[in-house]
């Protein structure tokens, strides 16, 4: 929306400073470490140093005898108590029809460990310090089993689960395979690449944490921790995991900081705690060190990946084929089979009109930590081979990667569009954002500023990636056809107290993204009543209605959406007693910033004043409840597909091999925009993200299953001094079937970075290939190979 | 953490009799390696000699044609030193290249180099000046104290109280840094006095030595284009995640070239 569109300094499309912001920086958040109660214990894992043992008991009675000791808790202790598995919460099916091989999944492992790291016992003492040494005293006897690491060899190694052959959760499959094959003999052209997306490892700036607590007098279980969707985390921990009934078991999400998916998944560690906490009646705290992070936070990316385009003469896409192997570590994480399949092979056709499109993916098992959705989630992974194998074609053709990529996108014109990998695109206008990134990287400039380069010893490249992104997974009812366990809606409740001001319950949770703000602006725009009198709560099982919870750029396309539904169920209401108080008919009035009008009249009331009218139902219609309250679950269409263009400049340094991301182009649409200030952050630290995958990350584990890459000083996260002043823009498209027009703009810039960094560095290299991250050693061997 | 005895002597003497009494003692500098080791529990010292409170352990002086540099005395004030600026620039120039802002303002000289890790960048001036490290009881020769991997020549309880640096023509100093730690996958300090060169290099080896195969080169023809025909032997080089022994090799050449090219130009 442009600056000329914005109605007020605080409504929808306005800069708003975060409000939230205010008690992050200055030290005054509450998040779970910051939370204790009285008698409170603490928790420490005891957790695997193999990648694979069986464990054939534990001796806890020296760990038992330390002072302040209170248990010590294992696996089988679990087990024993009934508690159930970790359930995986995306049935994939394989090609073949069957159901996906789901290993046993205990939260703490009883029999068998399966990756470094993985809790096989949990020390509950009176201080984190006794627990702490106590837990260097549980003896575990652990026989040493074969460790499956590489993900290449990891079908032909060792079996990992009994029944589960070749270590293959599934062989997935989507697309016309005939079709493709046929596209393919009848090429001109067929470009070919092998790519690898490289491990990640998410590092929140909070580390996981809980604190679980057990009231005997009530039965009832409460549990503070670092999740994206506390509901979700109710539901399993009471359907599945069967800790508590749901009615007796409050989840709260207080200040989270940072989650990138990570803290969408049901963990072992609060599982254990919760239910440890009803077993010593009293609560117990934990909170993770970086280094127990690293080792058990679900991971994310981590693919093989062989991809064919074919091309016709003219240059225009006719096939494409895709085959991937998929990291998913040692167990189905909750949302782990989803990700290399439905988040990934459905984005393959990317903003192209390729009619023919094949991809097969087999997830297989690894004894590694779980690999699950890290900002982007597939979409990045399908964009790194789209916009790869689209560059490498225009370079093999010798075209200008903005031309061929042009001739071949999706127009205006051809909206809504089906592609041939199951999504239906709803609006966008791609040649839009192309245009306006050549425009920005002063894309005529190149040759000039190359060429200088050059006298400087540097190799300068250009790269791009013009990417597509389905938010807000939807419908409902299509996604739990395809495996899903959850539907995909979110609640949203709006009360408007007897005083005017207004309490805000949302689904979504914020952990960064700044719904405090957005969705107060969203409100106040709807309602008219003034941004500093509404009140923004979430995070709590208690507080609010049923809710999916924050993930995949959703929470303004679905969660606000929810508040604009129930917004303007307050409105009707309001109409029928501003109507009655100004006795009229409720159709007479008209709703205008704040304020009910009678038609052709002068008579108005407040939104304040019909709020406190009905709390004081004096003078009331006599049919209509008391109370200005609404809710709403709010059920998407369809996705919305946000979209853009990226386009990186690097130099080489041709000495070292160091290279420099010098200049850095996003153009996104997210449609509509509520906050530029709160989007353009999403974008900066979306594409800081992305560079560090493609430049600087990278989580490797030794041949033997050991993480080398266990802590900051090893593994290497982008800093402000490894990044350029980006310059972002956005085209608009709004969306065309939810109330705000909005798309979600919290992935897009971890998507499309790295390919464009990728194709920049191989451009720089005369089209040599590099895997990410593209390190200084890698890039100099590039150039010795030469 | 585990549990340990906590000192603070006054006196250099005092340290050394408390190190002396103790079971299993360590001395605590600034504490950048120790006490993130200490937390992962992989140091357990009985005992803890903190060296912060012993004053004639901190300062800079520079006169009689040297540069001494308390064994306490924190990166930053070293970096910010307008004495050191002014006679040893490259001292300067090296200390703010460690590490990052906190690390500068705990961390010291002293610690950084009687830990002798062998990507600390110190250690480099140490050998490429060829410093003398001064103890409580006698005086090495920078080019005798690093022996290898976290070894030095100092004995068990002896403490570096100051490092002379002797002030060459003029010097400079490349670092490569580890991108992920900072610390030096490789750094070379070339220096010379008076047309003597000497080549100092950390990061690529087990601990900092001396190149003599580029100082010969370099003591014939002071010309950066001199080194371009120079081996750099690998052998007995770190090879890790992010650096082989290979690159390393290539690095050092390439730091040396870069460090000579800013050392002629002034």
């Amino acid at each position: 929306m442009s600056e000329a569109e914005v109605q007020s300094d605080t409504g929808i499309g306005a800069p708003v400073r975060r409000r939230e912001d205010v008690r992050f920086i200055t030290g005054a958040g509450n998040y779970t470490d910051d939370i204790n109660q009285p008698g409170q214990l603490y928790g420490v894992f005891c957790r695997s140093p193999h990648a694979r043992a069986r464990i054939n008991a534990i001796d806890t009675s020296e760990a038992l005898a330390v002072e302040g000791v209170v248990g010590v808790l294992t696996g089988a202790d679990m087990v024993a108590d009934g508690l159930g598995d970790l359930p995986c919460g995306w049935l994939v099916k394989s090609k073949d029809g069957s159901d996906m091989n789901s290993s046993p999944h205990p939260p703490m492992a009883a029999t068998v460990a399966n990756y470094v790291g993985e809790p096989y016992a949990l020390v509950v003492a009176e201080s984190t310090y006794a627990a702490r040494q106590a837990a260097e005293l549980v003896m575990p006897d652990f026989d040493e089993l074969n460790a499956v690491v590489d993900l290449g060899e990891a079908p032909h190694s060792e079996q990992i689960y009994e029944g589960i052959e070749q270590n293959l959760a599934y062989e997935w499959a989507l697309g016309d395979e005939d079709a493709t094959r046929m596209a393919f003999a009848r090429a001109a052209h067929v470009t070919s690449i092998d790519l690898t997306n490289n491990r990640l490892i998410p590092n929140a700036m909070e580390p996981r944490a809980c604190l679980g607590a057990y009231d005997a007098a009530s039965g009832e279980y409460t549990l503070y921790t670092t999740s994206q969707n506390p509901h979700l985390e109710r539901l399993v921990l009471s359907a599945f995991v069967q800790v508590a009934p749901e009615h007796k078991l409050r989840i709260i999400a207080p200040d989270v900081g940072g989650g990138f998916g990570s803290k969408i998944f049901i963990y072992a560690e609060e599982t254990a705690v919760i239910w440890a906490a009803g077993k010593v009646k009293r609560p117990i705290k934990w909170v993770a060190d970086r280094s127990e992070s690293f080792l058990s936070d679900a991971h994310g990316r981590d693919h093989i990946t062989h991809a064919e385009l074919a091309l016709d003469d003219n240059g225009r896409f006719t096939g494409l084929k895709v085959r991937t192997t998929a990291n998913l570590g040692a167990y189905l994480s909750t949302f782990g089979s989803s990700v290399p399949t439905y988040l990934y092979g459905t984005l393959l056709a990317g903003q192209y009109k390729t009619p023919n499109i094949y991809v097969e993916v087999q997830g297989v098992y690894t004894n590694t930590a779980p690999v699950d959705a890290y900002r982007g989630a597939g979409r990045p992974e399908a964009t790194y081979v789209v916009e790869r194998i689209v560059e490498q074609a225009a370079r093999e053709l010798g075209k200008d990667p903005a031309d061929l990529r042009r001739m071949n996108m999706i127009q205006p014109e051809d909206f809504p569009y089906e592609t041939p990998v199951a999504l239906v695109y709803d609006t966008g206008n791609y040649e839009a954002s192309l245009d306006r990134a050549l425009e920005l990287i002063d894309y005529d400039g190149f040759e000039a500023r190359q060429a200088r380069a050059a006298e400087d010893k540097k190799r300068r490249g250009i790269g791009f990636a013009c990417y597509i992104e389905a938010c807000g997974l939807a419908p409902s009812k299509l996604a739990i056809e395809l495996g899903a366990g959850v539907g995909l809606y979110e609640s949203g409740e709006i009360r408007i107290n007897p005083t005017g001001s207004v309490s805000v319950f949302t689904g979504s949770h914020s952990h960064g993204q700044g719904h405090e703000t957005t969705f107060a602006q969203v409100v106040s725009d709807k309602l008219g009543i003034p941004y500093e009198d509404i009140e923004i709560i979430h995070g709590d099982t208690g507080r609010m209605e049923f809710a999916l919870g924050t993930y995949g750029s959703r929470s303004l396309a679905v969660g606000g959406s929810a508040l604009v539904e129930a917004a303007g169920k307050i409105i009707e209401k309001g109409k029928k007693i501003a109507a009655h108080m100004m006795e009229a008919d409720a159709e007479n009035v008209d709703f205008d910033n704040g304020q009910f009008v009678l038609q052709d009249s002068n008579q108005a009331l407040s939104i304040q004043e019909v709020a406190f009218a009905s709390y004081v139902p004096a003078d009331y219609p006599e049919d209509l409840e008391p109370g200005l309250t609404a809710k709403t679950f709010y059920d998407p269409k369809n996705f919305t597909y946000p979209a853009g263009t990226h386009i990186a400049e690097v130099e080489v340094d041709i000495e070292t091999g160091v290279t420099t991301l010098v200049n850095f182009v996003a153009v996104d649409d997210f449609g509509h925009i509520v906050n530029p200030l709160i989007v353009h952050g999403q974008v900066h630290g979306g594409v800081a993200q992305g560079v560090g995958q493609a430049m600087l990350e990278h989580g490797i584990y030794d041949e033997y299953g050991q993480l080398q890459t266990g802590s900051m000083m090893d593994y290497c996260l982008p800093r402000a001094d490894d990044l350029p002043d980006f310059d972002i823009d956005t085209t608009v498209t709004p969306c065309t079937h939810n109330p705000l027009g909005v798309k979600g703009c919290g992935e897009a810039g971890a998507i499309g970075s790295p390919a464009a960094v990728i194709n920049a560095i191989t451009h720089a290299l005369g089209n040599k290939d590099i895997s990410m991250p593209a390190t200084p050693e890698k890039v100099w061997r590039a150039i010795q190979g030469e | 953490m585990y549990q340990f005895n906590y000192h603070k002597p006054e006196s250099v003497g005092e340290a050394r009799s408390l190190f002396q009494d103790a079971d299993d003692p360590m001395y605590l500098s600034g504490g950048m390696t120790l006490i993130p080791t200490m937390k992962q529990r992989l140091a357990a010292p009985t005992d803890l000699i903190d060296l912060s409170g012993i004053p004639e352990m901190t300062g800079i002086d520079v006169s009689g044609g040297k540069v001494t540099i308390g064994a306490f005395t924190p990166h930053n004030l070293v970096a910010d030193s307008a004495q050191v600026r002014g006679t040893l620039p490259v001292l300067a120039e090296v200390a703010g290249l460690i590490g990052d802002n906190q690390v500068r303002n705990r961390g010291t000289i002293g610690g950084s180099v009687a830990n002798s890790d062998p990507a600390a960048d110190y250690p480099a001036a140490v050998v490429g000046l060829g410093a003398d490290v001064v103890t409580e009881s006698r005086t090495i020769s920078g080019d005798d104290f690093f022996k290898d991997l976290f070894e030095t020549e100092l004995k068990p309880g002896e403490i570096i109280t100051k490092i002379e640096f002797p002030v060459p023509t003029r010097a400079a100093y490349r670092k490569f840094p580890n991108p992920a730690s900072r610390y030096a996958v490789v750094g070379v300090l070339i220096a010379d006095f008076d047309g003597t060169i000497r080549v100092g290099v950390t990061g690529a080896g087990p601990c900092a030595f001396r190149a003599s195969g580029i100082e010969e080169v370099l003591n014939d023809n002071l010309d950066p284009a001199a080194l371009d025909g120079v081996e750099v032997p690998d052998a007995g080089f770190n090879s890790d995640l992010h650096a082989s022994a290979e690159y390393r090799a290539h690095l050092v050449k390439v730091m040396a070239k870069r460090a000579l090219e800013d050392l002629l130009n002034g």
